[in-house]
């Protein structure tokens, strides 16, 4: 199958192999090799047991509605958000970058933090009793997997949908077409190969769903992911835990397959086309901003609203505080914040080389070793937080890979989840390159070398900053697997800092806990505005 | 236009990821001049494992250092369910020499899986019996609390006076009040539940079933139940399972300042948690990790744990802060049960609540 276009796009095979190097050695010694011993070691310690839980009838209902309620999730979120990717893709206004960013701004927020929140606006809407209950139901859960996940729709796929441009849609409108016509016909089969990337993000974020699932939830529902961490942590029962972590791999192993043909498949090769994106009618944009609004912007406001309320009406104060370690943290909050900033930047560094080299190769490698690495990248994404922190204690514990107590070791484990983020957003893209562009530049006399770099290069670079704000939301958002791996308690992050706070009574801690969640909130926006805006190394033409 | 505004974003971002650098590389060299100390241990350092509530006073690990020549590395390894996991998974290898904040609901996991070799400390004469959980000393009590039923003062007066006792909490008159946590994901939770095993024996069901009919509320962890449905993070529930030092630290860390904690405890409602050290099995610095377990039952550790975790000093003597003596209601007569009882039964006792009360 060669949908990389004309020859010029293929690289050598050796020049692949020294490309592949590094992303396979790095996948193999800090994903796949710790996940197989813990998943190893659990089979070894009493294969009876681990046998007898598949049995279990309360295995069975746990595993259906983890891909029941991961998949409701997506569909919703992509339904939801597909206006918005709409507006952003195709129009120009005022505060399109802010809106951009804002959406992304969920992301890095704690669960604890958020299902507070979330508890919060039941509360006062009333729905948190009576007939239009939401709170500890399947509706809190599912608003919240939305909340979390519209960015990675609205990022992923108006991305994409930007670079596609409208001729398509003009002609089909031209010949008759209503706009209805035309969406469903024309527009969505070309966004195909960004929706599959996107939904299957989403729905491995939902199947893998934690904090959601336990305080929005309630105390009734549990999903493979949080019974893994009951089995293992709560029970001591490595066994039932490892049969637990054994189904979500098969589970995630089929979705990532599915998506990743249907990416494939959907790919339809269209013209770049640069052309002024024209204003939107303001009652289409009033709309969106309506949507969008109540959806991010209500708990927004919740967190900003009780960060500023302090003794004696709104101030400051708890942001100040920021700055002096509570007798309860080993540092202040604000060394915690700068820790997840050095964490999070070393991740997205990480995240960009190995997800951008492995994305090379997935576009341009042969049949097998390419789908082979666009599974086995987008695989941690659907791992459990335990059993990625157990295997990497037990896995990378002796010379030469004695990283366990190595200070790389929270960034590595937060660069796997960014990886397939980067990946996600660039392999569509870079598939989609119009081979024509590509024959136009050769016919004029252009080397392969200099049309991968003038051509390939400025498309992608795109992708890749997109993918490089993902990689960094999700590292400063990160807690499961970073509260798995021993670290100085003067590493502290700030979402483990946030936890802290909040464990203790005393209105300011929690007042404190609140500024510190908005601060994260705003450095991230701030932060995927800035890598957004680093210029590509070349100006194309686009 | 917006760029100036990105560039000035981005520098701030690089120059906080600098400064939060320089800090990392600073915290090296933890060696102090040892003068008291034996010759033999001067100049080794020691890793000490703890759960992530583990905290200091600045100053309290260098006193040990000075005086004894021996540095400390601390990892914090989560919860402390994650921290048990975790040594039981890293047995043959072991994280570090000492472990500090195995509890005695833990405990048994613990021992079940050899995870210490015995010490027993010259200063455990200072330590009450009643804290002493292993005979054979495998653990070291340092430091223990009391998970209690916490109420908030205001909705109760008169007419609708705070409950005394657990069998109050089933009675209809407070109805709808209580929030309590999930025995099989929250800690506090599991307390509570062993605190009514040990009052009403086999009749336990009984009770929960009382209290599940009185519409108790379940919630996954302590945050939810107390910043949630409790009353002191907004919610309209005025009982909630806590800790006996919750109202200190209501005090301590209260906006505005406040001279009376805003919540009383049911002292007849308490289960006891006790907090173990124990030296790691396996340990290449066995007389090092002896002495770190001798200074945690010095004043100056012990004296820094009540406001550093808000927990009691196990050594009797210790001086408490002011606030500890005047906003807690200590418990005259705590439940407790038998670690070893604890360790077979709770995956089973587990299963039964939530077939009782969540099905």
């Amino acid at each position: 199958m060669d949908r990389s276009g004309s020859p010029l796009g293929r690289l050598s095979n050796r020049g692949l192999l020294l490309v592949a190097l590094a992303p396979v050695t790095f996948l193999t010694v800090f994903f796949v090799y710790p996940i197989a011993s813990i998943l190893w070691r659990g089979a070894t310690s009493d294969i009876g047991s681990l046998l007898e839980s598949f049995g279990k009838p309360t295995f069975v209902r746990v595993v259906w509605f983890t891909l029941w309620q991961a998949a409701a999730s997506t569909a919703l979120t992509v339904v939801i958000a597909l206006p918005t990717c709409h507006l952003l893709a195709l129009h120009r206004f005022r505060g399109r970058a802010a809106l951009r960013a804002a959406t992304t701004v969920p992301f890095v927020l704690p669960t604890v933090v958020v299902g507070g929140a979330f508890t919060a606006l039941f509360d006062r809407l009333g729905l948190d009793g009576g007939v239009f209950r939401v709170h500890h139901t399947i509706w809190a859960v599912l608003l919240a997997h939305v909340f979390f996940n519209v960015a990675v729709v609205v990022r992923t796929v108006g991305s994409f949908w930007e670079g596609m441009g409208v001729g398509p849609e003009e002609q089909a409108r031209s010949l008759g077409a209503s706009p209805w016509q035309a969406l469903r016909w024309v527009t969505l089969p070309r966004l195909g190969p960004a929706l599959a990337s996107a939904a299957s993000i989403v729905f491995l974020f939902c199947l893998t769903s934690f904090g959601v699932i336990l305080i929005l939830g309630g105390p009734t529902m549990a999903t493979l992911e949080t019974e893994v961490w009951r089995h293992a942590v709560w029970r001591g029962d490595l066994p039932s835990a490892t049969a637990l972590a054994v189904v979500q791999l098969v589970a995630v192993v089929a979705a990532v397959t599915v998506t990743n043909r249907l990416q494939r498949q959907l790919v339809v090769p269209g013209r770049q086309q640069a052309g002024r994106l024209p204003k939107p009618a303001r009652h289409l944009l009033a709309a969106n901003l309506a949507g969008v609004g109540l959806l991010i912007g209500l708990p927004v406001a919740v967190l900003l609203e009780r960060s500023l309320s302090t003794h004696g009406g709104y101030s400051f104060r708890n942001y100040s505080a920021l700055a002096d370690r509570v007798d309860l943290l080993p540092v202040s909050s604000l060394v915690a914040l700068s820790n997840s900033l050095l964490f999070a930047v070393l991740a997205t560094g990480m995240a960009v080389v190995v997800g951008g080299l492995a994305s090379v190769v997935v576009v341009h490698g042969r049949h097998w070793t390419s789908r082979l690495l666009d599974l086995g990248m987008t695989l941690p994404l659907g791992a459990s937080a335990v059993t990625l922190g157990f295997g990497m204690l037990i896995a990378l514990d002796e010379p030469p890979l004695d990283f366990r107590s190595s200070r790389w070791l929270v960034p590595v484990a937060h660069a796997l989840v960014g990886v397939p983020f980067v990946i996600r957003i660039l392999v569509p893209t870079l598939r989609s390159v119009d081979a024509r562009l590509r024959e136009a530049a050769a016919v004029l006399g252009a080397s392969p070398t200099s049309v991968r770099m003038e051509v390939d290069l400025p498309i992608a670079w795109r992708g890749l900053l997109v993918g490089a704000g993902f990689a960094f939301a999700v590292s400063i958002g990160e807690f499961g697997a970073t509260s798995f791996l021993p670290r100085s308690p003067d590493r502290l992050t700030a979402p483990l800092a946030l936890f802290r706070l909040l464990g203790t009574p005393g209105e300011a801690l929690r007042g404190q806990a609140m500024a510190l969640a908005v601060v994260l909130m705003g450095l991230t926006a701030c932060a995927v505005l800035a890598i957004e805006r680093v210029r590509g190394p070349i100006r194309g033409s686009l | 236009m917006y760029r100036p505004v990105h560039q000035v974003l981005l520098a701030t971002v690089i120059a906080l990821v600098v400064v939060g650098c320089g800090e990392h590389l600073e915290s090296a060299g933890p060696l102090g001049d040892p003068t008291t100390a034996p010759e033999s241990i001067t100049g080794q350092t020691i890793t000490l494992v703890t759960h992530d509530s583990f905290v200091l006073s600045d100053g309290v690990l260098d006193a040990f250092t000075r005086a004894t020549g021996v540095g400390v590395v601390q990892r914090a390894a989560g919860d402390t369910g994650q921290m048990v996991a975790t040594a039981i998974l890293t047995g043959d290898n072991p994280l570090g020499d000492v472990m500090f904040g195995v509890d005695n609901t833990f405990l048994q996991r613990a021992l079940d899986a050899d995870l210490f070799e015995p010490y027993v400390s010259p200063a455990l004469s200072g330590v009450p019996e009643g804290l002493r959980l292993d005979s054979r000393h495998r653990v070291t009590p340092i430091d223990y609390g009391d998970v209690c039923i916490n109420y908030w003062k205001d909705r109760f007066d008169d007419d609708l006076p705070p409950p005394q006792s657990l069998a109050d909490l089933a009675d209809p008159a407070y109805r709808g009040l209580l929030v309590v946590q999930n025995p099989e994901t929250s800690s506090p939770g599991l307390a509570f539940l062993l605190a009514t095993i040990s009052e009403y024996g086999n009749g336990w069901e009984d009770y929960w079933r009382a209290l599940r009919d009185n519409d108790v509320l379940v919630t996954a962890g302590w945050e939810e139940a107390y910043y949630g449905a409790f009353v002191s993070g907004g919610g309209d529930r005025p009982i909630v399972v806590s800790y006996a030092s919750s109202p200190p630290a209501e005090v301590v860390y209260a906006d505005p300042p406040v001279t009376e904690a805003p919540t009383g405890v049911v002292t007849d409602t308490c289960f006891r948690q006790v907090e173990f050290a124990g030296i790691l099995s396996g340990t290449q610095h066995r007389a090092a990790s002896e002495a770190l377990i001798d200074f945690m039952l010095t004043p100056i550790f012990q004296e820094d744990l009540p406001l550093s975790m808000f927990v009691y000093p196990a050594v009797e003597s210790t001086a408490l802060p002011r606030v500890f003596l005047d906003h807690v209601d200590t418990p005259v007569a705590p439940h407790h049960l038998d670690p070893a009882t604890i360790g077979a039964n709770r995956n089973m006792w587990t299963e039964r609540w939530t077939d009782l009360v969540l099905r």
